[in-house]
């Protein structure tokens, strides 16, 4: 709870730092508040589960590990906007209010007890992303991007909205608990076409926010538009976000009516599986590739809740946490080397990063695990997040499942392997032949993030298991 | 703690390297690979052979999933260590003419590699066994893939994708095996991945008869064996020297060593009811690589397709599930790594001087070079297989080991000792003898540091060629348990 009240205060004394001149303080401010922020949040890990606002959100262990996953990805992805500290861009204090405001809605929704709550901490995520979305005003790419995701955003929110309009009709409850018992009462089984209906609508809606196919279209459009910043946060704290309000709501609410949504969610996920994998292999742009990998990634994260459990730990919940920390840390890595690179050479498709081990060694590094990571080959987090999702689905009997993500992921592997091969086997061109410039602070953070995917791959022991 | 040390010196001093600069770096990296090697004698020292895993280390790796930190040596993998480290440090050394760009990360990875491939060599975990066996892919795609010839990226990619994909079956098998195994003793994880376990599951004749192809599509594109071994000349050709050493001398072990250890005993039903089909296909490699290698002109093809044919014959050993054979397959995996690492050393050192690799451009060696021509001559018939060297002690117990499995198929692999003196002699008498060429006339003898890397090689070869005893010894515990294993 203290984390909500802090990023709500410490976010509106952000918005107020704008009124200074210059921007320097506004990165080491939101910085130093996400660090209260992410203390404040484990010391919360130890206390016995507390429910706030009449029962409707509660604060638990699940609760705790997710918002540690959303609020250290935003720490370590902040040090990548310092390009626009530089360039004293107007309303820069705006726009990282905005991003710590969309923390509470994430938080909000790995914590809900209530359909409402999980509406409002949804809709709080995704006004302030279709701002963001159009952040670069002079772009048109940009402002497309803005466009079309809030159109297509706000269409699946009413879907999401119907959805729990439906449940509520045929369960009376908007509460998880009363709604899992109401779903289990004989008495309701004339409703039950209805509360289908709904769970689906709500499948939907939530599947449109962490980009699951078929709800995936938006996807590779607007994270083209979208500054490579902020594309980077939609496709790291939505998507961890969405996976733990998924889940959530699937275990508390509907467990009873699980023969209904698993086969559907084994249909979404060998779907996204094959759109993302396949997809990603067609593009000419890194970032549009990443794009695809992210909807490829919701698929392995898809697997998770196929391997549900009934419970908020265990094989299911443990192996989500991990793969979204994993899959969050490695991609900030990705975005925050794309990032520098195409700041300074304009360029996104792989040949811009052409020669890119012999300009900055480094970022040719950190990029190379992140690659693998997302890759999942050992010694990265990557390989055990996915180890343990498909060891959960096979605990579960799921093998035609673990089989075909399996063959989805060799397909991975050809296209993360395409980026190392640019900037490690070919020369560089004219365009990539000078370095790119890079401030020893984002050094030292690429270094952090390179070693924490490393260190996921070699002990994760550390992490898994803890819920 | 011995075998944990033999496993994490290398990576340390991999990391140090990063702080060494300039020449330094070269001397550092065989320092450390050299004292790694006494460390492995030490370990063969105070090992006692008739005893089984020894100088283990079981931590928890990741406890609540019952996946531990388990390393240990039998007599098998010991022998394996041993050529490993012996191997490494030669390497290294052989790689000092070259002058590399970034040459401090060149010699990390390849001390990187060596942790990879001791850590399968010593897994007795079936998901730590998995780990390594990537970890050993890594340095040696970025080797071959950075230092590499022309058609480098094209070539090494599609090695990457190959043993990738082979490895990912593999995976897939043994998380199959992990969910059919009961808890552990201390009871915090409902499965364990630990080797032992694996042994004593239980398992029908129809699970195993497809894990053993999820298992096995693994080991035979890591050998490889033919139809799996497309991406082999290629990638032997194209990587440099030292990489090319790297993989068939150790690398190419892996796959070997994988079906002795994990394939024979767990699924021995799935052997028995697909190793027919294996042998016809080993046999079939023995002979493919042996003619293609006739036709070759590039030495180092040449070579390539020389080792896929004795690869062919020790899986041909294995899979004949005779003492014999797998003995043969242990001492041929040592001499066999010995020798084509001289081979492509000597290749490597013709190249240097003449800028080509062509076998129709050289010649007429012999007359400036008599310590060349010497090493040359010992290292090609120890490859032949002639007495008294290494190559004919494996050889012999291998052909022996498949006469007993089947009469028709020893005598079609038997061809392979033809075969093999009609391309070899063919190459020395082509590169060697006959009238020197532009590219060969002002051809310099070995200097001192080519013989340093070639001397200990041919010490080796006599050594095994004379007293293969003494590996043999060592090997014979190990063999014969995986044999009563397969018995159950």
């Amino acid at each position: 709870m203290a984390s909500i009240i802090l990023l709500s205060v410490l976010g509106i004394a952000n918005l107020f730092l704008g009124f200074l001149r210059s921007n320097r303080m506004l990165l080491p401010a939101a910085m130093v508040i996400l660090l209260i922020v992410f203390g404040a949040n484990l010391y919360d890990w130890n206390a016995p589960a507390q429910s706030y606002f009449n029962n409707m959100l509660t604060i638990d262990r699940f609760s705790v590990a997710f918002t540690g996953i959303v609020v250290l990805t935003t720490l370590l992805l902040l040090p990548f906007s310092q390009k626009y500290v530089r360039d004293n861009e107007a309303n820069l204090a705006e726009y990282y209010s905005l991003l710590l405001f969309s923390l509470v809605g994430a938080i909000m929704m790995v914590s809900y007890d209530n359909l409402l709550m999980l509406f409002v901490g949804i809709e709080i995520l995704s006004i302030s992303m279709y701002v963001v979305a159009g952040s670069d005003k002079r772009n048109v790419r940009s402002n497309e991007a803005s466009l079309k995701y809030f159109l297509m955003g706000s269409f699946a929110t009413g879907i999401l909205l119907f959805g729990i309009a439906l449940v509520y009709g045929s369960t009376g409850a908007f509460q998880l608990s009363e709604i899992g018992t109401a779903v289990t009462n004989p008495a309701n089984d004339s409703l039950r076409p209805m509360l289908y209906i709904g769970i689906l609508l709500m499948l939907i809606g939530i599947g449109f926010k962490v980009s699951a196919a078929p709800f995936h279209y938006w996807t590779p459009d607007v994270y083209e538009g979208t500054p490579t910043f902020f594309a980077a946060f939609m496709s790291t704290v939505v998507k961890t976000a969405g996976f733990a309000a998924f889940l959530k709501l699937l275990v508390q609410a509907f467990p009873a009516a699980q023969g209904f949504w698993i086969p559907t969610i084994v249909a979404m996920c060998a779907l996204t599986l094959l759109i993302g994998n396949v997809g990603a292999v067609a593009q000419q742009s890194v970032k549009r590739m990443l794009a695809y990998s992210s909807i490829s990634h919701a698929g392995y994260l898809l697997i998770g809740l196929v391997a549900f459990n009934g419970a908020l730990s265990g094989l299911s919940a443990n192996g989500i946490f991990f793969y979204s920390l994993a899959y969050s840390i490695a991609t900030v890595a990705a975005f925050g080397v794309l990032k520098l690179v195409h700041d300074q050479r304009q360029r996104e498709d792989y040949d811009g990063l052409n020669g890119l081990a012999r300009t900055n060694p480094l970022l040719a590094f950190v990029m190379t695990i992140a690659m693998l990571s997302l890759a999942g080959i050992p010694l990265t987090g990557g390989f055990f997040g996915k180890f343990f999702l498909f060891g959960a689905a096979v605990d579960k009997g799921y093998i035609g499942l673990v089989i075909f993500a399996v063959i989805m992921s060799m397909v991975g592997i050809y296209y993360y392997l395409r980026p190392i091969i640019a900037m490690y086997m070919k020369p560089a061109d004219d365009d990539t032949a000078a370095p790119i410039v890079v401030g020893s602070f984002q050094s030292a953070v690429l270094v952090i993030l390179a070693l924490l995917t490393v260190v996921l791959g070699v002990l994760p022991g550390l992490v898994n298991g803890i819920l | 703690m011995l075998t944990a040390l033999l496993l994490f010196f290398p990576l340390a001093a991999a990391l140090l390297l990063h702080f060494v600069k300039g020449n330094a770096g070269r001397v550092f990296a065989f320092g450390a690979a050299l004292l790694e090697f006494v460390i492995a004698v030490y370990a063969a020292v105070t090992f006692d052979a008739s005893n089984a895993e020894q100088l283990e280390v079981n931590l928890p790796w990741i406890a609540s999933a019952g996946i531990n930190f388990h390393v240990g040596m039998d007599g098998l993998s010991l022998l394996l260590v041993l050529l490993t480290t012996f191997l490494v440090p030669l390497i290294l050394l052989a790689s000092f003419r070259h002058d590399y760009k970034n040459a401090s990360v060149f010699y990390a990875l390849v001390l990187f590699m060596e942790t990879g491939l001791i850590g399968v060599f010593t897994s007795m975990d079936a998901f730590l066994f998995y780990f390594f066996w990537e970890v050993a892919l890594i340095p040696i795609y970025f080797l071959a893939g950075i230092w590499g010839g022309e058609r480098r990226v094209a070539v090494t990619f599609k090695f990457f994708l190959y043993t990738i994909i082979g490895s990912l079956f593999m995976l897939a098998g043994f998380v199959y095996l992990y969910y059919q195994t009961g808890p552990v003793a201390n009871g915090l994880a409902a499965h364990t991945s630990d080797l032992q376990a694996f042994y004593d599951l239980s398992l029908t004749a129809a699970e195993q008869s497809w894990l053993f192809w999820l298992i096995f599509i693994a080991f035979a594109v890591k050998m490889p064996i033919f139809p799996f071994h497309t991406w082999q000349p290629d990638t032997y050709t194209e990587a440099p020297a030292p990489a090319t050493m790297l993989l068939s001398g150790i690398m190419l072990k892996m796959g070997i060593y994988g079906c002795l250890r994990w394939l024979l005993p767990i699924t021995p039903l799935g052997v028995s009811q697909w190793g027919w089909l294996v042998m016809i296909l080993a046999v079939i490699g023995i002979i493919y690589g042996a003619i293609i290698a006739i036709r070759q002109r590039d030495m180092k093809r040449l070579i390539a397709y020389s080792s896929l044919s004795h690869v062919g014959l020790m899986a041909a050993g294995v899979f004949s599930l005779t003492q014999m054979g797998l003995q043969g397959a242990v001492v041929q995996m040592l001499a066999h790594g010995v020798n084509v690492v001289g081979m492509f050393f000597i290749a490597d050192i013709i190249q240097r001087r003449t800028n080509t690799r062509l076998i129709p451009e050289l010649g007429g060696l012999t007359q400036t070079t008599p310590l060349l021509s010497v090493s040359f001559l010992v290292v090609l018939l120890a490859t032949v297989a002639l007495p008294l060297t290494s190559g004919f002690v494996g050889e012999f117990l291998l052909l022996a080991g498949v006469f007993q499995y089947n009469n028709w198929l020893g005598a079609v692999a038997g061809i392979t000792i033809i075969l093999g003196a009609v391309y070899l002699l063919r190459m020395f008498q082509r590169v060697m003898l006959g009238p020197a060429t532009s590219f060969t006339a002002a051809f310099r003898d070995l200097n001192g540091a080519e013989l340093a890397v070639l001397v200990p090689l041919i010490f080796m070869i006599f050594w095994i060629g004379l007293f293969p005893n003494t590996f043999l010894q060592m090997s014979e515990p190990s063999v014969i348990r995986i044999l009563s294993l397969m018995q159950r």
